[in-house]
């Protein structure tokens, strides 16, 4: 099989792209994919209606399991995690801080389920050692005076986006695979057993295109039963459940912190660079597009969290965020904490198509194994032969992929030390350099980005301001640099606030509620962006 | 044998206590509490004041009085008709509660205070000058400092003019406010200079606006400038003309040039801010205003004599003693009030704040959401007297006041209307106070 090239322009004014293999779905799973399929030599060109990580993969933890956490429910995913963990650790360690977790009970926790746990442990291989509660104190001091039990796992961190900018960075050095940001599938053409054209909407410039694939992949996480519908195929059945987490101001513990009994809302706190996420609470709901974290959910997490670590009580939280996770729906009795938090590859065969699968549920941390599987059934429909070497081969460093590490960039900034290369996110010091090259050479550029998108590929407005004041200077940047050229830049500029206000519309209290006063007054009192479409008439 | 002892002696500076007796206290030194301090002063009553001046340095120097209307899509060209349709609309406004001519009083009065104290400001007019921002976007607002005088009539005319910026000056971007202008004034460019003496790296407004002061830096610039400037007879330039005297610099840059140059704001804090700032801080001493300054009073109690401040610096505890009390506090980013996980508070004497049901009722979903935000209509309550009311709906205290964007049914942000409700209700409390005091 020759990899297509793939050839805009082909028919009228619809682009049309192909490809050996679309993949649908811009979350781990997908940009998995297609770096799995370019080791084998395949070409694929993703698409995502939104950006990379912006469903579940990028609306978690950040947390890389050992798989203690499964350990009561569901021994199979907790040995996946635990594998997976540890090959992740190895290959992707710059994506990974590998600081280690605690399972800790506070009085009132279960304490047969606490002494359980270690035998769970040991069941599915994971390393499990106990910690006098004093000792565990010592290594994390807010930890409550209240702590009855506590035990080391080898928990770790992984940052998401990191980890999907690597993955389609090297995808596209190693076969020249694209990724298409903000388009969105309209719908399916099918010829008998086979799905011949993709018909898609780029929502940035509201134009149609079209993509021919010889195989088609949804990896649409939470859409991906929407994804299939629009197929015709009505064989992927999940559940949607509405996760909201808490971003503390600081970092308030240097492991991963899981309470000790059955998972549930608010009991696991984990450190992401400088600061430390709370969650998370579990909500069923119908509603996939609006999922905003409310004030209930917040006060749920802040309640629970604190039983394991009192100071959650009084902390500054700076943002909280929602996103849907998908559950397989499960086939008996029980609630979605308990629903398979395994995943399933489904090939669709039943619905009388040979080049369409769907991959969906699972988690972050085995989110190459879930790839691994969806690209063996990709390459065997395409007859390529070459195995999967993900397991094998180092994930490389990207230079334009290293600015969403948290507490790097001063770190490259100190180091190149190039003159009149100024700090422009003073929070998370993010310096013009870091734009320039962003704009220039992150996966996934486009033509004109706004300053959402610069954004999930850095650190900027990640800190105490949440963005508004280096939304203003980088806006400005831009405009300097001759990237924005018209009143479009504010019009970017006010989208990036509105979208990072929904993550702290529900936390606003105390030092927020200053901060936030004075980003309103510069933003709509001084700048007028309450009034731009006014201005403009 | 016993070590030695070592005896260390008494501390050398012994706590003082220090107390001020004074006729009214104002506590708070943001624009209201400023302007309670220049029409006390008016009435020659003796004061003294109290607060942190950390916001100050956040305005831009343009004094708003009322530049949008809840609910209408365009900006407020002539204010005083606006004010009467904010009576119609929201009458429980503080604007809504005073006289058009006690505004217009006061905002002459202190502008004329500015103006005498070296920092003129634009006469206060029938019609609110469309004025432009740092990102090239254009605010409606009534008066600004003299230095920033002649863009609104450029803009108007459509002169050819150039706005200069300068290498290392972040968030100040020529070619962004030339982009977003260009409709209304296509005959704006930009360029961009090396600030005289520069060596590269950022550059501070703060500083670069001091060594304006010195002659030879200035005569360097205004050399930039008129090449900069072309053909083009006017200039704009950031606001960091002088710290003191700004009009005097910019004159003297005119002159060197042979341009009409006026300043534009650039993102606070900033220079015009710290103008105000030092102004202050300079002058109202002068007036033999006693001002604690950068303390927040701990403790405040009222009683049939008058009002007790407790306040502490390094030296020790300063006690103030007045007749009457103005609480100019501001709201959170100054302290005034206390956004807690429940509810909103007044922290220094725990007065009733109007507020919304709960915490969810705080923000509407959308940011920018043109109606704005219930949070911002929360405040304190006051008659018509300008006295805050307690639980009871009576006064709290027949010797306490208040003033600003403390108040309660405003959004001063949405209604670009900052400095009209601090400078008419500073009015029209120490009017009230004035009157309690037999003055």
């Amino acid at each position: 099989m020759q990899p297509v090239t793939p050839r805009a322009n082909g028919s009228g004014q619809e682009a049309v792209f192909e490809t050996e293999v679309l993949i649908i779905g811009g979350g781990v799973t997908g940009v998995g994919i297609m770096r799995d399929l370019a080791l084998r030599g395949i070409h694929a060109i993703l698409i995502d209606k939104r950006d990379l990580c912006a469903g579940a993969s990028g609306g978690n933890h950040g947390l890389l399991h050992s798989g203690a956490r499964y350990v009561s429910n569901d021994l199979d995913s907790a040995r996946e995690c635990r594998r997976e963990g540890a090959l992740l650790k190895r290959l992707a360690g710059h994506c990974i801080e590998d600081c280690g977790g605690l399972f800790v009970a506070v009085e009132g926790d279960d304490e047969a389920f606490a002494t359980n746990f270690p035998a769970l442990c040991a069941q599915a291989d994971i390393l499990c050692e106990p910690l006098a509660p004093a000792l565990a104190r010592e290594l994390e001091p807010h930890l409550s005076e209240r702590l009855v039990q506590a035990y080391r796992v080898p928990d770790a961190t992984v940052d998401p986006f990191r980890l999907a900018l690597e993955n389609v960075a090297h995808a596209s050095a190693l076969m020249g695979s694209l990724y298409f940001p903000h388009t969105e599938v309209v719908s399916f053409a099918r010829q008998g057993d086979r799905i011949a054209t993709v018909f898609c909407h780029d929502r940035r410039n509201d134009r149609p295109l079209a993509i021919r694939a010889l195989q088609v992949v949804n990896a649409g996480g939470a859409w991906a039963m929407n994804i299939a519908r629009l197929a015709g195929c009505d064989d992927v059945r999940l559940l949607y459940s509405k996760g909201t987490l808490l971003v503390t101001h600081d970092r308030l513990a240097s492991h991963v912190v899981n309470r000790l009994r059955r998972p549930g809302d608010g009991d696991i706190l984990v450190p992401g660079g400088t600061v430390s996420i709370l969650g998370t609470t579990s909500l069923r709901t119908d509603d996939l597009e609006s999922t905003r974290p409310t004030v209930e959910e917040v006060e749920v997490n802040i309640r629970e969290g604190s039983a394991m670590l009192p100071m959650l009580a009084e902390a500054r939280y700076i943002r909280a965020f929602s996103r849907v996770r998908p559950l397989l729906q499960p086939a008996g009795r029980g609630g979605d904490r308990d629903a398979a938090r395994g995943f399933a590859l489904i090939d669709h065969e039943e619905q009388g198509l040979s080049n369409f699968c769907t991959i969906t549920g699972g988690k972050l941390t085995t989110f190459r194994l879930m790839a691994e599987k969806a690209s063996d059934l990709v390459a065997k429909r395409l007859g390529n032969t070459t195995s999967c070497r993900t397991a094998l081969e180092p994930l490389p460093h990207g230079s334009a992929c290293r600015w969403t590490e948290p507490g790097a960039s001063p770190r490259y900034w100190f180091k190149e030390s190039k003159p009149g290369d100024m700090i422009l996110c003073e929070c998370e010091m993010v310096p013009q350099s870091a734009i320039d090259e962003i704009v220039d050479a992150a996966p996934g550029k486009e033509e004109q980005m706004g300053l959402e998108a610069i954004a999930l590929r850095s650190r900027a407005g990640k800190g105490p301001c949440q963005g508004s004041f280096c939304g203003i200077r980088i806006c400005s940047y831009l405009y300097d640099r001759g990237y924005y050229r018209d009143p479009s830049g504010l019009h970017h500029m006010r989208r990036f606030f509105d979208e990072r206000f929904k993550g702290q519309r529900a936390v606003v209290w105390g030092g927020q509620a200053a901060q936030m006063e004075l980003a309103e007054a510069l933003h709509c009192g001084l700048l007028g962006l309450d009034t731009l479409d006014m201005e403009d008439r | 044998m016993m070590p030695p002892t070592i005896t260390l002696p008494e501390a050398s500076m012994p706590e003082e206590s220090r107390t001020i007796t004074t006729e009214l206290a104002i506590i708070g030194t943001g624009i209201a509490g400023f302007a309670a301090a220049v029409f006390a002063l008016e009435r020659k009553l003796t004061m003294a004041m109290a607060g942190s001046t950390g916001a100050l340095a956040y305005t831009t120097g343009y004094l708003d009085l009322l530049g949008k209307l809840q609910g209408t899509a365009h900006a407020v060209d002539d204010p005083w008709q606006a004010l009467e349709e904010l009576r119609r609309s929201e009458p429980e406004h503080p604007l809504s509660r005073i006289a058009p001519a006690a505004i217009e009083r006061a905002f002459t009065l202190f502008t004329d205070f500015l103006g005498r104290e070296g920092l003129a400001y634009t006469p206060v007019g029938r019609n609110n000058l469309q004025i432009m921002t740092p990102v090239g976007t254009v605010k409606p607002t009534l008066s600004v400092p003299a230095t920033m005088a002649a863009g609104p009539a450029l803009m108007a005319s459509g002169s050819p003019c150039v706005i200069v910026d300068f290498h290392g000056l972040k968030g100040f971007s020529g070619r962004q406010a030339v982009a977003n202008l260009s409709q209304r004034w296509p005959q704006l460019e930009t360029a961009r200079l090396a600030f005289p003496g520069s060596r590269g790296g950022e550059l501070y407004p703060e500083i670069a606006a001091r060594s304006l002061q010195v002659p030879e830096i200035r005569q360097q610039l205004a050399e930039m400038l008129r090449q900069a400037a072309g053909t083009a007879p006017a200039v704009g330039l950031p606001a960091l003309l002088g710290m003191h005297r700004p009009d005097l610099v910019l004159e003297d840059l005119q002159r060197l040039s042979g341009l009409t140059l006026f300043e534009v704001p650039t993102m606070p804090p900033a220079v015009p801010g710290i103008r105000l700032r030092e102004l202050f801080a300079r002058a109202l001493p002068q007036h033999g205003v006693a001002i604690v300054p950068q303390q927040k009073v701990q403790h405040l109690r009222l009683d049939e004599n008058g009002a007790h401040l407790t306040l502490g610096d390094n030296y020790g505890t300063i006690a103030i003693h007045a007749k009457a009390v103005i609480l100019a506090t501001g709201r959170f980013l100054s302290g005034g009030l206390e956004a807690r996980r429940d509810t909103i508070r007044e922290p220094l004497l725990d007065l009733p704040v109007a507020q919304p049901s709960g915490r969810s009722q705080w923000y509407e979903e959308r940011y920018t959401d043109p109606r704005g935000h219930a949070i911002h209509r929360a405040g304190i309550v006051v008659d018509q007297a300008f006295r805050p009311l307690g639980g009871d709906g009576h006064p709290f205290h027949p010797r306490l006041f208040a003033a600003g964007i403390i108040l309660a049914h405003q959004d001063w942000i949405r209604s670009r209307s900052g400095a009209g409700i601090a400078i008419a209700s500073a009015y029209r409390a120490v009017d009230e106070a004035a009157r309690l005091l037999g003055r």
